[in-house]
């Protein structure tokens, strides 16, 4: 790892400013992503700003929204009665992100802000048409996630929270990579007022939405429904895990599973 | 440098590190506590994972300096007046380790899934495993070591 400074704000007035005061800093939050990104000396920011000294992490559920502060570790959500209760999918989501050890850790805001192409939550925060709150703005979920491990954040903006509406029903299905645990593929579905919406991640660049699911799933919400339709392999990863080809029909699969668990 | 403090198996301790240091070599380095290890470089194997504030963590994955003001508990914090913790005693009971390597990773993790899970059952026990690997048991007497230490301390409480 290379030499940093490090800062451990109270406030998001404070991190901002130390944020505008530092030449190329970083924010750090879980650390999970970031600190095994710093030993391989893959980023060498000159100074470290650790959000876990500002109060962001929480989960609130009223009319029918969920909200979960940026700093909510991924065991806080996975172990939530009111998640489960609310979006039992999204819990499930939760629990199932790399190992427990990782889970006390890593948190809702850094791995979104992240965007890995194989992350689990931003199928959620896509499939469920989330909306991201942060220091100057909000987001939706649609314009959010640009590219690879690319975002609409600006420098220096920090997610505070995120909110969920909660779906009539959802189910999130991940074909998970036999060793890191990420999505090799994983499919977010969900029912909400708004219509079926079907966010695909690990499979392509970036997290995105399958629309030609969407409008089978809109007409019979049925395993069948999806089962034939056929993705195209040309934007899909392609990688000593898996083929392009592996992946396209890797998302029909889950697509079909996860459906079966809600129809 | 930068000072940290922190309370590591119910000692107040603290030490001169660089911002960069992580939770792992203070903990070896600067306090000599050797029984956590470090196993790979990409924060997967979990040798050593030890508890942070009640909770297991990666100290690889950690800077010194998060922890702060933290209680931590290492392998070395879980005997107690010379006398091993079921955990420790049932991984020896059931030959739950062969070169050791993993062990204090393992051990740890097994303390945690003990205090959040109350009815562990083989296949959980597995699940939460996720985050440690053994290159020699093949993880069977692990397995049973965890499952019997889960029985007893369960027992104890009751
Ligand atoms: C062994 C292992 C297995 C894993 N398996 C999975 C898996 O199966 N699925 C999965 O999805 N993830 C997995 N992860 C990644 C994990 O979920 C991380 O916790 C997550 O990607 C990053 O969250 P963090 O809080 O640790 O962020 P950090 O690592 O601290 O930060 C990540 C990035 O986000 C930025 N950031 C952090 N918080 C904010 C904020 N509030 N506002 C703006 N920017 C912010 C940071 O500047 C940094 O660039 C795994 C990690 C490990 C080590
Ligand atoms: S040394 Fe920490 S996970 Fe391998
Ligand atoms: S006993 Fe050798 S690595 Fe587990």
């Amino acid at each position: 790892m290379y030499q940093f400074q490090y800062f451990r704000p109270k406030s998001l007035d404070e991190a901002r400013k130390l944020y505008e005061n530092n030449g190329d800093a970083k924010f750090l939050a879980g650390g999970q992503t970031l600190i095994p990104t710093l030993k391989q000396r893959l980023a060498q920011p000159t100074a470290l700003i650790d959000l876990g000294g500002i109060a962001m992490s929480g989960i609130k559920v009223a009319g029918g929204v969920v909200t979960i502060g940026a700093g909510t570790k991924h065991f806080d959500v996975a172990s939530s009665a009111d998640v489960k209760g609310a979006i039992p999918a999204l819990s499930h989501l939760a629990s199932h992100i790399g190992d427990p050890a990782v889970r006390h850790m890593g948190t809702l805001g850094g791995s979104i802000a992240n965007n890995d192409p194989a992350a689990d939550y931003p199928a959620a925060v896509l499939g469920l048409g989330a909306t991201i709150k942060t220091t100057s703005r909000t987001i939706s979920a649609d314009d959010f996630f640009t590219g690879m491990f690319e975002t609409a954040l600006e420098e220096g903006e920090i997610i505070t929270e995120v909110s969920f509406p909660v779906p009539e029903k959802a189910a999130y299905m991940k074909f998970p990579n036999p060793a890191s645990r990420y999505a090799m593929v994983g499919v977010f579905v969900a029912k909400t007022k708004g219509g079926v919406r079907v966010a695909v991640t690990g499979a392509a660049s970036s997290v995105f939405r399958e629309s030609a699911m969407e409008a089978a799933l809109t007409k019979s919400f049925t395993p069948d429904a999806v089962a034939g339709i056929k993705v195209s392999p040309g934007n899909m990863n392609s990688d000593l895990h898996g083929t392009a080809e592996y992946r396209a029909h890797l998302v029909t699969v889950m697509a079909k599973r996860a459906v079966a668990t809600i129809a | 440098m930068p000072s940290v403090a922190m309370t590591v198996n119910g000692k107040a301790v603290s030490g001169e590190v660089e911002t960069r240091t992580l939770l792992v070599h203070f903990l070896r380095e600067n306090l000599r506590l050797t029984g956590t290890h470090v196993g790979c470089d990409t924060s997967q194997c979990g040798a050593c994972v030890v508890h942070v504030n009640g909770k297991a963590v990666k100290s690889c994955t950690m800077l010194a300096v998060q922890a702060e003001g933290a209680q931590v508990t290492t392998v070395e914090g879980l005997t107690q007046d010379g006398k091993l913790h079921p955990v420790q005693a049932a991984f020896k009971e059931h030959h739950g380790l062969q070169c050791g390597f993993c062990t204090p990773g393992m051990i740890m993790t097994a303390v945690d899934m003990i205090r959040r899970i109350p009815d562990l059952d083989e296949k959980t026990i597995r699940a939460e495993l996720e985050g440690n690997l053994c290159r020699c048991t093949g993880y069977q007497n692990i397995v049973k070591a965890i499952e019997a230490a889960s029985k007893e301390m369960k027992g104890a409480r009751a």
